[in-house]
């Protein structure tokens, strides 16, 4: 189980996350959401073990992760961060095989090349293997860096597995966002743990097991998508007026959002210096 | 199954390519070596300069006419083309460790503050330094320059280096930063060194500015070639790990690779490399600027095929400007920093042109 237990991380005054927990265990599929700045991506940066909590610990397999070699840690879990910038001249195939890196001794073998191109094809990238990075559009980057994090845990090692994305979804069409979700789904069922900051509560609902709704640093409420997504939750949260439809014939709620939802922006204070607003009734 | 096959292709295609490329920057440096050999104000033919080196070896023996270059050619010209190699392929190997480590291509040794720190330890000594004459004997003083620029520039990146370094992390921006600053503050320190000097000095100094491989002997090489050479072998093994920080650092790390460890001993390396070579040399520019380059445009961004392309490639171009500062001016000798920067400048400007009108910025 890769878990974060209590986790506070602060930043002069300011708490950037306070005294979350969160937790996934192997081959299920955890989504995040939550406005922005509420400390998603640090929660994420905090599982993927490359930021140190100043309060709380987290946890791979009961193992503080700062006590993992780098190495070892890196076999077991990848990570996809939100905006992975690349200014050289790679092809897609190499910048795949560096996923590669945890598992390569000095050359590329054959299990490797077979991973990269298993992870090319799950991302819809295998024709571009040999364009230079650098001619790709944005959706074509994108999806050869999910390509790259997938490639990682291509492994016969024992041990569970994790993944963790940071809006795989940016810069990608609808098409392509629902095939760069069902790879990860997919991975869930070779065991793999997924978490994932995701922006649109759809996806979060028709992809995760259990989605983790995170404001202004704190835990907001967690559980299964039909505990936690309410008309009250969407208001206080992220401050749109939604209505959730959920019929009989289908098992997960969809959300719809009213037009011109966002309240305007001079009825909100700036976040953390007063909490009364979000509590009063929204107009209309 | 079938299409794994194609992407071995595509990878073995790749491994020709760097492979091709190795093949013929090495034949362009063996011919750029007899070439070197052979000129001069004194011509060595090839076949002359081979039999002497048979003879040396204890394998041949040649005409007595011939015995006369021997001198020119084991104690004057080799251990130069010798000093050339390193030079050029510890530049260019120095350039693309950094270019990758601070992913910004026009990254060049001289930012970590190293053959500036050298050359006002060089220039200190030489002006300032004239009082160590009366205590020191003569041997000692030849070898306490090199020795002094050596430690100058070691120093400089390691000061550099801590100002941008914070609870056991390196920032590379404000290494890049603190870098121009003290650049700048030994620019400064030079000039005040060169406004006290005395014209004899003036002189010794000129070659620390614009550096030259000339006056090298074995007894030298023998300390500093070593050196660079197993620094510049110790840093191409960074290549997959520099590879893996293309795509940034926090990335690195989550690749399983100790950025932080590893930065450190590049840094140290590098400095080393060019700490050796300065001390040799003088500073000679744009080397490991341009060479890494433009190995990057003809063969992509992977380091693997990258430090062993652009080592090659860099000896070629400091042996050709060496021969050219060697034979323009015959009997005398241009500085051959002035002829890297004269050749380099115009032909980094074309490549930024270049790429400008392709839409590459």
């Amino acid at each position: 189980m890769l878990a974060a237990e209590n986790i506070s991380v602060i930043r002069g005054a300011k708490r950037i996350l306070d005294q979350v927990s969160a937790a996934v265990r192997p081959g299920e599929f955890l989504a995040v959401i939550g406005p922005n700045g509420a400390g998603k991506s640090t929660l994420l940066h905090v599982l993927a073990g490359s930021l140190e909590p100043d309060e709380g610990a987290s946890l791979l397999d009961r193992r503080t992760l700062s006590a993992w070699p780098a190495r070892d840690l890196s076999r077991r879990r990848a990570v996809l961060t939100q905006s992975p910038s690349l200014g050289f001249a790679l092809t897609a195939l190499q910048l795949v095989l560096i996923g590669r890196s945890p598992h390569l001794g000095s050359h590329p073998g054959r299990a490797d090349l077979r991973a990269a191109e298993a992870a090319m094809k799950e991302a819809g990238v295998a024709h571009l293997a040999e364009r230079s990075y650098l001619t790709l559009s944005g959706g074509e980057r994108q999806r050869v860096h999910i390509a790259r994090v997938l490639s990682q845990l291509h492994t016969d090692e024992p041990g569970d597995r994790y993944l963790l994305l940071d809006e795989p979804t940016n810069n990608l069409d609808l098409g392509h966002q629902h095939l760069a979700l069902s790879a990860a789904r997919r991975m869930t069922e070779r065991g793999v743990g997924i978490i994932a900051i995701l922006h649109d509560p759809n996806h979060a609902v028709a992809y995760a097991d259990r989605i983790h709704v995170l404001d202004r640093g704190r835990t907001y409420a967690e559980g299964a998508a039909s505990e936690v997504m309410s008309e009250k939750m969407m208001s206080e949260v992220f401050e749109v007026r939604a209505r959730i439809l959920r019929e009989a014939a289908c098992e997960r709620p969809y959300i719809v959002l009213s037009p011109g939802a966002k309240r305007s922006s001079a009825m909100i204070k700036p976040k953390g210096e007063n909490d009364v607003h979000r509590h009063e009734p929204l107009p209309g | 199954m079938e299409s794994t096959a194609a992407f071995a292709v595509l990878l073995h295609r790749q491994v020709q390519k760097t492979v091709l490329a190795i093949v013929i920057a090495a034949l362009a440096l063996a011919v750029i070596c007899l070439v070197t050999i052979h000129a001069g104000a004194i011509q060595i033919p090839p076949g002359t300069a081979l039999g002497l080196l048979a003879e040396q070896l204890g394998l041949a023996s040649v005409d007595e006419g011939m015995r006369s270059l021997r001198t020119i050619l084991i104690d004057i010209r080799l251990p130069r083309v010798a000093l050339g190699i390193l030079t050029g392929a510890g530049l260019a190997v120095a350039g693309v460790t950094l270019q990758g480590l601070f992913r910004n291509p026009l990254a060049d040794p001289g930012l970590v503050g190293v053959s500036t720190g050298a050359a006002t330890a060089a220039a200190a000594f030489i002006v300032l330094g004239w009082p160590l004459a009366e205590y020191l004997s003569a041997p000692v003083l030849r070898h306490a320059l090199p020795v002094a620029a050596f430690a100058g520039g070691l120093l400089t990146t390691i000061v550099i280096y801590m100002v941008a370094t914070r609870e056991g992390r390196t920032d590379v921006a404000t290494l890049l930063l603190a870098g121009v600053a003290i650049n700048a503050m030994a620019g400064a320190c030079i000039g005040l060194l060169v406004f006290l000097s005395a014209e004899s000095e003036l002189r010794d100094l000129n070659f620390w500015m614009l550096g030259s491989l000339n006056g090298i002997t074995w007894e030298r090489l023998v300390f500093a070639g070593p050196l660079i050479l197993a620094a510049t072998i110790a840093l191409m093994r960074f290549a997959r790990m520099l590879n893996a920080l293309l795509l940034g650092e926090v990335e690195a790390r989550h690749l399983g690779f100790d950025v932080e460890r590893s930065k450190r001993c590049m840094i140290l390396l590098v400095a080393l490399t060019v700490g050796a070579i300065v001390a040799l040399t003088g500073a000679i520019g744009f080397v490991g600027l341009v060479v890494p380059h433009l190995v990057r445009l003809m063969m992509g961004a992977d380091h693997r095929a990258l430090y062993p392309v652009s080592a090659l490639l860099g000896a070629c171009l400091v042996l050709l400007a060496d021969l050219f500062a060697r034979i323009i001016v015959v009997p005398a000798e241009l500085p051959i920093g002035i002829v890297t920067s004269v050749l380099g400048g115009p032909f980094f400007l074309w490549l930024l042109l270049r790429q400008k009108a392709q839409g590459a910025f």
